[in-house]
């Protein structure tokens, strides 16, 4: 019985409270996402022809995401009967938004024009019980340009 | 010393290839970072203890890789890639791979 008020009150807590950081996150993504729009990032291996005498440095950005309770029980009904996993689907597109960004942030800091192969990679860090996604880290890098201010 | 993870360097020549370096890490988290960690699990969120660690062994293996280039006397790391391996419960390895070469 206290079992159950326990697993209740856990999801209760975890579908609050993960809903609104979520949320949360979201809004701060995409207002930042717009103050960044005007450095280009390529998945391309090599700068684009003609953009003149640059620098170049490798910068990067990384975030770890855990998912709240309710997030893991819905995936785990989930499992049962298949198909699209949303709960997850938004945590790593939250991660790898989040990543890019601080990529993007740190190249500005050092004032780039662009990011050139930018690489994405992922890694879930911690397994909870029943090998079940505790945390997903998202890890993205690229070379930044650098432009030389004659 | 210039890192770059692509194959050439702008406005640069490269003169000789000294083949493969490499850096690697393997770090484990802490008891009291565990313990926050496990809450967060119940209300989601990011993990700025963890994000810190990882960031922190990756500056960490790329140095390790600098080294490594310094000396072999290069002066740029090119073509670096990033690859993370859980290797058991609750430990990493980051590993940073790439090409050393002398520049210009």
């Amino acid at each position: 019985m206290y079992d159950l008020i326990i697993f209740f009150t856990l999801l209760g807590l975890g579908y609050t409270f993960g809903r609104m950081a979520e949320a949360k996150h979201f809004k701060a993504i995409i207002e930042r996402e717009k103050q960044n729009q005007q450095l280009l990032t390529f998945s391309e291996r090599f700068p684009p022809a003609g953009i003149g005498p640059v620098n170049s440095e490798l910068v990067g950005g990384n975030v770890v995401i855990s998912v709240d309770y309710f997030k893991r029980v819905a995936a785990g009904l989930r499992g049962i009967v298949g198909g699209r996993v949303r709960a997850y689907e938004s945590l790593l597109e939250r991660a790898r938004r989040e990543a890019i960004l601080r990529m993007k942030e740190e190249a500005k800091a050092k004032g780039a024009s662009m990011v050139v192969n930018v690489k994405l990679e992922t890694a879930s860090i911690t397994k909870g019980q029943k090998q079940q996604v505790g945390s997903v880290e998202v890890y993205a890098y690229g070379t930044a340009l650098i432009p030389i201010t004659v | 010393m210039i890192i770059s993870n692509i194959e050439i360097l702008p406005g640069k020549r490269i003169s000789k290839h000294l083949g493969l370096v490499q850096g690697s890490t393997v770090r484990t988290k802490h008891v009291g970072r565990d313990l926050m960690a496990g809450l967060k699990n119940i209300f989601g969120g990011e993990l700025l203890g963890y994000t810190e660690l990882l960031q922190d062994a990756r500056k960490e293996a790329t140095e390790r890789m600098v080294r490594q280039a310094e000396a072999i006397g290069a002066n740029a790391v090119i073509n670096v890639r990033f690859s993370t391996s859980s290797i058991a419960a609750g430990a990493a390895e980051l590993f940073v791979y790439g090409t050393a070469v002398i520049i210009e």
